[in-house]
């Protein structure tokens, strides 16, 4: 795995809709942050990860020359990672790997988003060529709901146990972003408000969908060095696993979906992980449809194929539950894309270093964060411990 | 209530013209035809819809070309009820994975043929597994809408 590598320090910006800043304002509020946290100065950073969704989202090309002076990154290396909704966790490992290879001991990370400027499902369109796929996939639910729908085909879950299950989600991640200051939705719904709700893409109702929300995220990674120098609680980066599957949404399986068992597998190894329901104390599974969130349980071994709709019904994957997942409220309430998957990881981090405030799980030491990306290609994971 | 700042309205439109190559100028000539065409890997003789250049799997050079069956399974469905801008298909519509027999991958496309305006009847009517079969334009144009969508049989 290269040197050892920590995360000394998260920046958030309150997600939401924020037209009362630019978009520079927007990145350097989360940057600020960061660096307000951890009391570094851009001077000591050696490079500077940054990342979007798919540019169409921005309007914008090249964000990372666009945000270098909200990112106080002159006069360093800077580079731009872009892997759809998996930007963030993805901009997480190219940190991790300068630091890891020893070319960095420093390296900020930023992602970041305004979803409200843009469009998010003409942008999600254009993910797809205009030959074939694009005519079909109807945004981002309508990958997610095929996805999801055909899941509950496979395992033959009864239609309405999965509604149940995933109203259910949806009404604890609700209630979870109420204890969580940076959350965008806070909203209190009921299992019949989340049943009732508009179709969407079925089987995906109004509020089983995440929002669009303006964010920031940074972080900073760290090398074993300047932790000891700076005396920073570090969150440990025990695991990483990133996996990409064929273009063509149709050619590979999407119900037990290999990207997501072999990202989770590579951290797991790394991180000697056998057990995860019972090793892991928290998880940041991306999550921007509740339908979805359930089949990421199956595929990062939280439980057996087929048997999640009956776990989370059960309470397992509450903050009180034997593996808490997404105690933050999730993507479910937050979804500035660019900037998610890096919230995830920054989320593990406040657990692991027992910052996470309200919404805090009593002595989490470690944690897994996860996102996911393309038309359902890529998938992401970073597993963060307390211990070295 | 706090100051509502400026904003600018923007647009960007940028023209494009993509290239099919070979293989797909084969395969989109053959929906003008109203033939659906796949074609074999050697290496894993999986048989590709629509057909490719090379095997996404074995990255090698697909070689013989078959056309396929215009009927297939449906494994799975969304039925979309939401619009957004430059949305290339009037909702409300079902985008469908449909398996056409003798093939290993799933095929893109629509359902089509049944009333979609109460999608309580929709509910009762696309079930997995049915068997659906290709319904064609009769102004066809080298496009994947030549395919008009997939009815029940």
């Amino acid at each position: 795995m290269g040197r050892p590598v920590a995360i000394i320090g998260v920046g958030q910006t309150y997600h939401g809709r924020r037209m009362d800043v630019s978009y520079p304002e927007l990145v350097r509020e989360a940057v600020m942050a960061v660096f307000k946290e951890t009391g570094l100065a851009p001077d000591d950073i050696d490079g500077v990860v940054s990342g979007t969704m798919p540019s169409m989202m921005e309007g914008i090309a090249l964000t990372h020359f666009y945000f270098a002076d909200a990112m106080q990154a002159a006069g360093k290396p800077i580079m731009k990672t872009e892997t759809c909704g998996s930007t963030g966790v993805s901009i997480a490992h190219t940190a991790y790997y300068w630091v890891a290879s020893g070319v960095a001991d420093l390296v900020l990370a930023v992602g970041h988003e305004k979803m409200n400027e843009g469009n998010s499902q003409a942008t999600m369109t254009t993910v797809a060529e205009p030959f074939y796929q694009r005519y079909f996939i109807s945004g981002a639910p309508g990958v997610f709901s095929m996805q999801s729908q055909m899941w509950t085909a496979r395992y033959g879950i009864p239609e309405e146990k999965t509604r149940d299950a995933a109203a259910f989600i949806s009404v604890t991640h609700h209630d979870d972003a109420f204890d969580n200051p940076y959350a965008h939705i806070k909203m209190k719904v009921s299992m019949d408000d989340v049943k009732n709700a508009r179709i969407i893409t079925y089987p995906v109702r109004l509020l089983d969908v995440c929002p669009n929300s303006d964010g920031a995220c940074a972080v900073i990674f760290a090398s074993e060095k300047m932790v000891k120098k700076l005396k920073l609680k570090p969150a440990w980066v025990k695991g990483v696993g990133y996996r990409g599957e064929e273009y063509f949404f149709g050619d590979s399986d999407k119900v037990v979906w290999e990207a997501a068992i072999q990202a989770a597998k590579q951290a797991y190894d790394q991180a000697g992980i056998k057990n995860p329901r019972k090793e892991l104390d928290v998880a940041e599974v991306y999550n921007p449809f509740t339908f979805q969130e359930m089949l990421f349980y199956e595929c990062f071994g939280f439980c057996e194929l087929g048997e999640s709709p009956d776990l989370v019904l059960k309470g397992t994957f509450t903050r009180k539950g034997e593996l808490p997942c997404d105690p933050s409220g999730g993507v479910l309430c937050t979804n500035p894309i660019g900037a998610t998957g890096l919230i995830r990881v920054a989320e593990a981090a406040l657990q692991v270093t027992g910052k996470a405030g309200a919404h805090q799980v009593p002595g989490a030491k470690l944690a897994l964060a996860h996102a996911m990306g393309g038309v359902d290609q890529f998938n992401g994971i970073m597993i963060l411990g307390s211990e070295l | 209530m706090t100051k509502e700042f400026r904003t600018i309205k923007t647009e960007i439109r940028l023209p494009y013209e993509l290239a099919y190559g070979e293989t797909w100028t084969r395969f989109f000539e053959g929906l003008q035809e109203k033939k659906i065409y796949g074609n074999t890997c050697p290496k894993c003789n999986r048989v590709l819809v629509p057909a490719r250049a090379f095997c996404p799997r074995c990255f090698v050079d697909m070689d013989k070309w078959i056309e396929v069956s215009q009927e297939g399974t449906l494994v799975a469905w969304c039925y979309t009820n939401y619009k957004y801008y430059g949305m290339p298909t009037e909702p409300p519509f079902i985008g469908a994975l449909i398996r056409l027999d003798g093939t290993d991958v799933n095929f893109l496309h629509l359902i089509g043929g049944i009333d979609l305006s109460d999608f309580d009847e929709v509910r009762k009517v696309v079930k997995n597994g049915m068997k659906l079969r290709a319904v064609w334009n009769e102004d066809r144009k080298a496009h994947i809408m030549d395919i008009r969508y997939f009815e029940p049989v």
